[in-house]
């Protein structure tokens, strides 16, 4: 584990050292640090923020508690963060797979501009594309881009494809596409790279919703093959 | 009792201290994007430091009240005028109701945040009034002002206050000069080193402090984007996006770096390889297409020192205001 400056109003801390070589692991070790980090709650802290490897802290220094300050109010958070990780419990049970987030997708026509793409290199039937995509296990690694875009692990290597050399202007919400050896869904209208596979009707952020991402880092996902038909009546 | 907005100017929205707290929903913090002077201009109008106000981007904002009401501004080299008055920045002013109040054209810097008494009062949405204008959500309607908005404001107070003020209307009292008038010709901006400083080489690494980099025209609130030296690394190999925030110096593939500000995004996969310090943050959301401006490293303890200082000196400020103004 490492902790280093963010600016001076910011930390990371590196949980691993290696995300690929065991995505589920190296996930499974961030989101441990990032929970006992939200039940130490340690004076100063604003706000957590979990990916991939690492976990940033944004804090005030300046609400470091001035009886305490050995040195700097950097190396003051530095310190406890390091002892609350040290002493922090085994890691806690993860769900299960029946815990998985199910998204509908629609794999039809206009909403699957580049699976033509897709199934051209990885050598498969467009069928066999969607076949895989839609039986395969994902993890949600972070959310950003846009408020609500989960990045996912899990994609199936043979489906790894690389962004589109020009990005799109504008890609509807609820699409769903392959960026490199990740997958992805839009949650709004928004220009991106991404070859799109197939279209969500679900709602992936909504201010009215608290949280108001329909995922969190550490989410496990699937996504469920459905019709045209039933995508209208889901839309409705 | 609300404002009217005569004309809205360039760019105008409704901001506060943003929007901490949902960054793991992927949620920017936004807010005004150099929130310490909302929190002046709130102080000096007797607001709490969270009150909305209003960011005016270049172009002329013109206001119109339906009562009596305390204002003031602060940030860019801008020019205000209350009725016959100059209202400059820093001072209370007291509009009349259906007077109005035109903030203008900006000599030097691109941005002035303006506090109204009581506050402008929208909903809050993720329990911030700010705009975020790329989700379209918080504000007014999600969105920057028009022409002929109506700003609904919160309840108005006793403006006894006003009344040793005479005709003129304007506070006598006001803020430190550097905290109210923050834009500056090619400015200086402080970094402390960032992550992947030692991914660079150390011509860039010196380059970063010894040269003037230029503000280029695909600039906003997420980030202004520089042009300067190429900042290469030694270590090509790509890297996981993790946490960025404003302020951070971060350097695409083409090796012209990107000032971050309070509009980016939550996270980012591009080497950091510095970052201006909080209390510079001011400065740098003043920068506009074709400003020059250099860096210049201090240590982390210096730039939290900084910091400490100034929000002790704003503690003082704020009791010796309310000296003023009960």
């Amino acid at each position: 584990m490492k902790i280093e400056p963010l600016g001076d109003s910011a930390l990371i801390v590196r949980v691993v050292d290696e995300f690929a070589r065991d995505p589920d692991a190296s996930l499974s070790e961030v989101l441990a640090a990032l929970r006992a980090l939200e039940a130490a709650s340690i004076p100063s802290v604003i706000e957590l923020a979990p990916a991939y490897t690492t976990v940033a802290v944004f804090f005030d220094p300046t609400r470091v508690a001035p009886d305490e300050i050995p040195e700097t109010p950097f190396d003051w958070l530095r310190a406890k963060i390091e002892k609350v990780l040290k002493s922090r419990p085994a890691l806690q049970k993860q769900k299960t797979e029946s815990d998985a987030i199910e998204v509908p997708v629609c794999y039809e026509g206009e909403f699957a501009p580049d699976l033509p793409e897709v199934a051209r290199h990885a050598g498969l039937s467009e069928d066999e594309v969607v076949r895989r995509h839609s039986s395969a296990s994902y993890r949600v690694n972070c959310l950003g881009f846009t408020p609500g875009f989960p990045f996912l692990s899990g994609l199936p290597a043979e489906l790894a494809t690389p962004r589109r050399v020009t990005p799109r202007k504008e890609i509807p919400a609820g699409a769903v596409g392959i960026g490199g050896a990740q997958t992805g869904i839009y949650p709004r209208k928004s220009p991106g790279g991404w070859n799109l596979m197939g279209r969500t009707p679900l709602r992936l952020f909504d201010v009215q919703r608290e949280p108001p991402a329909l995922f969190q880092a550490g989410d496990r996902v699937r996504f469920r093959k459905i019709s045209r038909e039933e995508f209208d009546a889901l839309s409705g | 009792m609300k404002a009217l907005v005569r004309s809205a100017g360039f760019l105008t929205s409704v901001q506060d201290l943003g929007r901490p707290g949902y960054r793991q929903s992927g949620v920017s913090v936004g807010g005004a994007l150099d929130p310490f002077a909302l929190r002046v201009a709130n102080a000096l109008v007797g607001n709490e430091d969270s009150a909305a106000g209003l960011e005016a981007t270049l172009g002329t904002l013109r206001l119109r009240f339906e009562d009596d009401r305390l204002v003031a501004w602060c940030g860019g080299g801008f020019t205000a005028r209350l009725g016959d008055e100059d209202l400059p920045p820093g001072h209370a002013g007291l509009v009349a109701k259906d007077e109005e109040l035109v903030l203008t054209a900006p000599q030097k810097g691109a941005r002035a945040w303006l506090a109204i008494f009581g506050g402008i009062n929208v909903p809050l949405v993720l329990g911030s009034r700010s705009t975020d204008l790329r989700g379209n959500f918080g504000g007014l309607e999600g969105r920057a002002l028009r022409d002929g908005d109506l700003l609904p404001l919160g309840e108005n107070g006793d403006l006894e206050i006003a009344a040793p003020w005479g005709s003129r209307r304007i506070a006598e009292w006001t803020a430190p000069t550097p905290w109210v008038a923050t834009a500056r010709r090619d400015p200086f901006l402080r970094i402390v080193r960032g992550p992947e400083w030692n991914r660079f080489t150390s011509d860039a690494q010196s380059s970063l402090v010894a040269t003037a980099f230029t503000v280029t025209p695909d600039s906003d609130r997420m980030g202004a984007r520089l042009e300067g030296p190429s900042l290469d690394r030694t270590d090509t190999s790509d890297l996981l996006s993790e946490a960025v925030a404003p302020g951070t110096l971060q350097v695409p593939p083409n090796g012209q770096p990107i000032l971050l500000l309070g509009d980016c995004q939550t996270i980012g996969g591009y080497p950091k390889i510095a970052h201006v310090i909080t209390v510079d943050l001011p400065i740098a959301a003043q920068l506009w297409p074709g400003d020059v401006v250099r860096f210049h490293e201090v240590p982390l303890a210096e730039a939290q020192e900084l910091l400490r200082e100034r929000e002790e000196n704003y503690a003082r400020f704020r009791v010796g205001l309310s000296l003023h103004t009960s």
